[in-house]
């Protein structure tokens, strides 16, 4: 059953320095509380995962926080590039970041192969693409792969299974025995608890009883280890039901993200706890 | 009325629209397009946004495709797996809009990285997202960019997503069962592919553009039509949709 912590105290037990987190949230859900979070206890040598890198991932990269990024499309929604990110791939800065991408449909397929305890999930998309390039012939760990069907002999792509040590994700509610609800869109993030040995859920508010919600997913509280409230925990992103994205702030983080200066005085003032 | 390029150019992708298809939707350029076709002469356009949303109706233009808007109006919400798997790799979806950084002749889109090699590039693009398998598997692709020499090169840095490949069987050779990009709408007019070698080709060009502009801010040698069609200029009822439609985006920042 999961426990019900602060959130210094989830990420302080849930994730350890070297360790693969994905947290996940389509463009809606961001767990940019528990993200930052990260960055205030210093983690380093991280693998982060995540279908959609965006600000968050680009402060954690931009922090020294990782060493490698696992991911589909990142940039800043509806405003541009991530500069953090473009620095780190381009120039090592603050320190060099491994690459491996697939596509959305790869990333999604990868954490439906973890969640289902296999090793590999299989699709069509990638036939002809760069992406096939890229499996591990420059020495990085391979993780595509044609495969032909053995029933029609067709020839498809195997990609691995993504088995992170840590899922971070944020919801709208729980209950007071862990059992986690989110509604609207709800992306991946069923999949990358699933896939994760251990998990973190920050939620909006806990409450006592989970009342239906239309197409809601429910996460049972003993396929989560750890359950924090944090209010707005999404911001600057949506949490439907509660808050709507906070524009100004994508588009502010265009200007301090974009020079290494007024990036490196916000990280300050995160560590000081004003920002 | 007079417009602007970017007006014309997303004018000329909603008329692209059929009423009654489904539509397999980006944030930006294409949003604006598809909304503006169901605003005009496609009401029963059914928008299908990667974040899971099908048969959104929203009222203003999304900031991305998170917004809760699209999910309070959607038919359906599904999982991001179940987007891609159950719905657009089957090819149940008649159109997807694809946007690109570089795009060659066969119609092959790079949107990972520009310049040196792919482990040391010049420039990090944002990568492939959902675009190889709208590539792959959309019963048609249509690609919205704006032509110059840095966009429409011989050779793509990088093949994010499938044209054409290298011609005529490559779509059949590696399985892809989409027909591919149908068109490339830019901000001087439409290119289509050549029924024989499926090299894209000049059909079409906005009022006051010549071909030999086009040719020139092509980076490889353009094929032009016999005889270009010249394409409408916006009604004055489609811009005063799409500048509706635009002035709400300043709403979602509010909302």
């Amino acid at each position: 059953m999961a426990e019900i912590v602060s959130l210094a105290e989830a990420v302080e037990r849930a994730i350890h320095d070297g360790d693969a987190v994905a947290m996940e949230g389509f463009t809606h859900l961001i767990p940019f509380a528990a993200g930052q979070e990260v960055i205030r206890q210093r983690r380093r040598n991280l693998t982060l995962i995540r279908m959609t890198p965006d600000l968050i991932y680009d402060q954690l990269i931009g922090a020294g926080c990782a060493r490698k990024l696992i991911f589909s499309w990142g940039g800043n929604p509806g405003v541009g590039s991530l500069h953090r990110f473009r620095d780190a791939v381009e120039h090592s800065w603050p320190v060099p970041l491994e690459i491996e991408e697939h596509s959305h449909a790869g990333m999604a397929n990868r954490y439906v192969a973890g969640a289902s305890g296999i090793p590999f999930a299989v699709l069509r998309g990638y036939n002809g693409t760069g992406l096939e390039t890229l499996n591990g012939d420059d020495g990085s760990v391979p993780t595509i792969k044609p495969i032909s069907c053995p029933f029609t002999g067709e020839t498809l792509t195997a990609v691995s299974a993504l088995r992170p040590d840590v899922a971070v994700i944020h919801a709208q509610r729980a209950d007071r025995t862990g059992n986690v609800q989110l509604w609207g869109i709800t992306g991946v993030q069923k999949e990358a608890v699933l896939a994760s040995a251990r998990s973190v859920v920050t939620v909006e508010e806990i409450v006592d009883e989970l009342d239906p919600r239309p197409g809601a997913v429910v996460l049972p509280g003993w396929t989560v280890t750890f359950v924090a409230q944090a209010r707005d925990g999404a911001h600057p992103s949506y949490a439907l039901g509660y808050s709507v994205r906070d524009n100004d702030y994508y588009v502010a983080w265009d200007a301090i993200a974009r020079d290494r200066e007024t990036f490196t005085r916000w990280l300050d003032e995160l560590y000081a706890g004003r920002s | 009325m007079t417009y602007t390029a970017d007006e014309m150019m997303t004018v000329s992708a909603a008329r692209a629209l059929r009423d009654g298809m489904t539509c397999f939707v980006g944030i930006g350029l294409p949003s604006s397009a598809a909304n503006l076709a169901r605003a005009t002469h496609a009401p029963s356009l059914v928008l299908i946004y990667e974040s899971g949303t099908i048969g959104a109706k929203p009222d203003r233009l999304p900031l991305s495709i998170g917004d809760g808007m699209l999910a309070e109006t959607a038919d359906a919400v599904v999982s991001v797996p179940e987007i891609f798997n159950y719905w657009l790799q089957p090819g149940r979806i008649d159109v997807g809009f694809l946007g690109a950084a570089q795009i060659d002749k066969f119609g092959n889109i790079n949107t990972t990285v520009i310049g040196g090699d792919y482990g040391n590039p010049k420039v990090r693009l944002p990568g492939a997202g959902g675009a190889p398998e709208i590539a792959a598997s959309c019963r048609e692709v249509i690609v919205v960019v704006r032509q110059n020499h840095r966009s429409f090169v011989e050779r793509v840095d990088f093949v994010t997503s499938v044209g054409y490949g290298s011609g005529r069987t490559d779509r059949e050779r590696l399985g892809l069962t989409g027909a591919g990009p149908k068109k490339i709408i830019t901000d001087l007019g439409v290119l289509e592919p050549d029924p024989e070698t499926l090299e894209f080709t000049l059909t079409g060009l906005y009022p006051g553009v010549s071909a030999s502009a086009a040719k020139e801010r092509t980076g490889w040698d353009l094929a032009i039509a016999a005889d270009p069609e010249i394409i409408a200029a916006p009604t004055p009822a489609e811009l005063d949709a799409l500048r509706r439609f635009q002035g709400t985006q300043a709403r979602s920042h509010q909302l």
